[in-house]
């Protein structure tokens, strides 16, 4: 049997959605240890434990929380000294990237990153990595020991498989040259209405979109059908919008039941995030534009007449 | 204030890649430096307008490279490092940073800046493990940086806001887009930065071994692709048309 380990991502306490998705992949592969850092550890290796983990090793030690990737990366440098699994599986997220990035490099064993998929051959592992926009799938299989692989998040879909997990401390003491990188605050700026990641609907807008005074446009059909807005790369890093709207490579990766893109070309860092949707509607005043290529229905024209339009058929029916 | 700013070329993302038979991209289009690293550029040379120094550009690729460090000079930046070797093309993520982290490490720089991501790979890491291998704190997704002496803080942007992250320098920070508006170069700039100095270096200069890779790419499958379905004009009919999708989908 093979030893894997999931490392868990917490955020103040809360496991990341992304950390039991790969739960799911895991328990297939071999026994399954998870590593829960920071506040709320304890709690969180329950849950970890009735999705599969065999055994979680917790440190509750807040200097988790509160430095960037060093501590954790100590932690699990300090956990592999003792015990070395053959495969560490992260989340293909900020932060756990982060970490991940520290460790394979203080290992000296590389990493493979934004992976869909992994599975085992010939005692080893493959990953199935989406390549040119996700066209292709690449074949990666990991020439180190342990492999680290980080995982797309909703690659997967995270199920209870029964089963409760052994608690373990994990004796790991944080001096001071992993307290570096210090959190001094937390501030929210928006509260999302509806999560982007949760909504059964999301219309994103891009470029096509002109320019942010028209982003309200897409504000009022997705309050008419109860979903949230997301956006482009390309409109995030104009600052049109903030980045927690970003649907993409880098970014949310979303499959709500209709994914609209309004002025969106279909760009490959784009796809890949939201190309599981159940149902793409592509408005674009571009007939060849890619995104035209994956949509269900594609509708050529003005966006900004587009959507004010449909957006009054939606209230109409709905009175 | 000594700052290193990694900068890499890129395809241009405004041109449409295809893909060669042997899976590889055309990436003898149109290359461009990383928008992304533009505004690196950008952030390090207000800083150093603000608290004067040296910024310094270091790049991996082929010699064509030079002309994204170029770019970088014209805007203002004072010197560049081109890290090139036949050995190193298809480098993976760690084999990169190792090449890097050499090069700068001899520079003894009090700020190294990276873009969050590459604009072409989009993985973002490289950064952490440049950050790991130089023995820096590592202060990511910055969209705004304020140095202080020998302390840096930045507000690091997170799904709902931000978050206030702090360190003594040296340390790395990479830069989301949003940090600064690139300058354009000036015609001066332009003209100055025929002179700057790129110097050029090979795995040798820097006393590493390439190393086995951390993957072997045992080939490529097409991925599901979604069917095309059917494009209409906006016409009179087209939000009925959008309208019964969305019934079918049971949203309306």
């Amino acid at each position: 049997m093979s030893k894997i380990w999931v490392y868990a991502e917490l955020h103040q306490g809360k496991l990341a959605p992304t950390t039991l998705e790969m739960m799911a992949r895991a328990r297939t592969l071999g026994d399954v240890e998870a590593i829960a850092l920071g506040g709320g550890a304890k709690a969180a290796a329950a849950i970890l434990g009735k999705h599969g983990a065999k055994v979680v090793h917790v440190n509750e030690d807040a200097a988790f929380d509160d430095y960037v990737a060093e501590p954790a990366t100590a932690a699990l440098e300090s956990l592999h000294k003792q015990d070395a699994p053959d495969l560490i599986l992260f989340g293909f997220t900020p932060d756990s990237r982060e970490v991940a990035g520290r460790l394979a490099a203080r290992l000296g064993v590389g990493l493979i990153s934004g992976a869909a998929d992994v599975s085992e051959k010939d005692g080893g592992f493959v990953a199935k990595v989406p390549y040119f926009g996700g066209a292709k799938l690449a074949s990666m299989k990991a020439n180190k020991k342990p492999a680290i692989i980080l995982l797309r998040p909703k690659s997967f879909e995270a199920s209870e498989s029964g089963g409760s997990a052994e608690i373990k401390d994990l004796a790991v003491s944080i001096d001071a040259g992993a307290k570096r990188a210090h959190v001094t605050e937390r501030v929210v700026e928006a509260s999302e209405k509806v999560k982007l990641e949760d909504a059964k609907v999301v219309i994103s807008g891009g470029r096509g979109m002109g320019g942010p005074d028209n982003f309200p446009l897409l504000e009022d059909l997705a309050n008419s059908l109860g979903g949230a807005v997301g956006a482009s790369r390309a409109v995030v890093d104009a600052g049109w919008v903030p980045y927690s709207m970003q649907v993409g490579q880098t970014g949310k990766s979303v499959r709500p039941g209709v994914y609209i893109a309004v002025g969106i070309s279909g760009a490959m860092q784009h796809t890949v995030g939201m190309k599981a949707s159940k149902v793409i509607i592509a408005i674009n005043k571009d007939a060849e534009a890619p995104i035209m290529k994956m949509a269900d229905l594609g509708v050529v024209g003005d966006a900004l007449k587009i959507v004010p339009a449909l957006t009054a058929a939606v209230k109409a029916k709905k009175g | 204030m000594k700052i290193v700013v990694t900068v890499k070329q890129v395809p241009d993302p405004n041109s449409n890649l295809t893909l060669e038979a042997d899976n590889t991209l055309s990436r003898e289009k149109e290359v461009v430096l990383d928008p992304g690293d533009e505004c690196g550029v950008e952030e390090a040379l207000q800083l150093k307008e603000a608290h004067g120094g040296e910024v310094v550009l270091v790049s991996m690729g082929p010699e064509r490279a030079k002309d994204a460090i170029r770019k970088g000079l014209s805007m203002g930046a004072d010197r560049g490092i081109l890290i090139t070797d036949p050995q190193l093309a298809g480098a993976d993520a760690l084999l990169t940073a190792r090449a890097l982290a050499a090069a700068i490490k001899a520079e003894n720089a009090d700020l190294v800046i990276c873009s969050t991501e590459s604009y072409d790979g989009s993985t973002g890491m490289v950064p952490p493990m440049l950050a790991e291998l130089l023995g820096v704190p590592q202060l990511t997704f910055a969209k705004k940086v304020e140095v202080n002496g020998s302390n840096v803080k930045i507000h690091r942007q997170t799904a709902d806001g931000y978050q206030v992250v702090e360190a003594a320098t040296p340390a790395l920070i990479t830069v989301t887009a949003g940090i600064a508006e690139p300058r354009y170069a000036s015609l001066k700039g332009i003209m100055a930065a025929r002179s700057k100095e790129i110097k050029q270096i090979g795995l040798g200069d820097l006393g590493i071994d390439i190393g086995e890779s951390a993957e072997t790419i045992q080939g490529f499958a097409d991925a599901e692709t979604r069917k095309a379905g059917v494009v209409i004009e906006f016409d009179g009919a087209a939000v009925d048309r959008i309208m019964a999708v969305l019934a079918e989908a049971k949203v309306v």
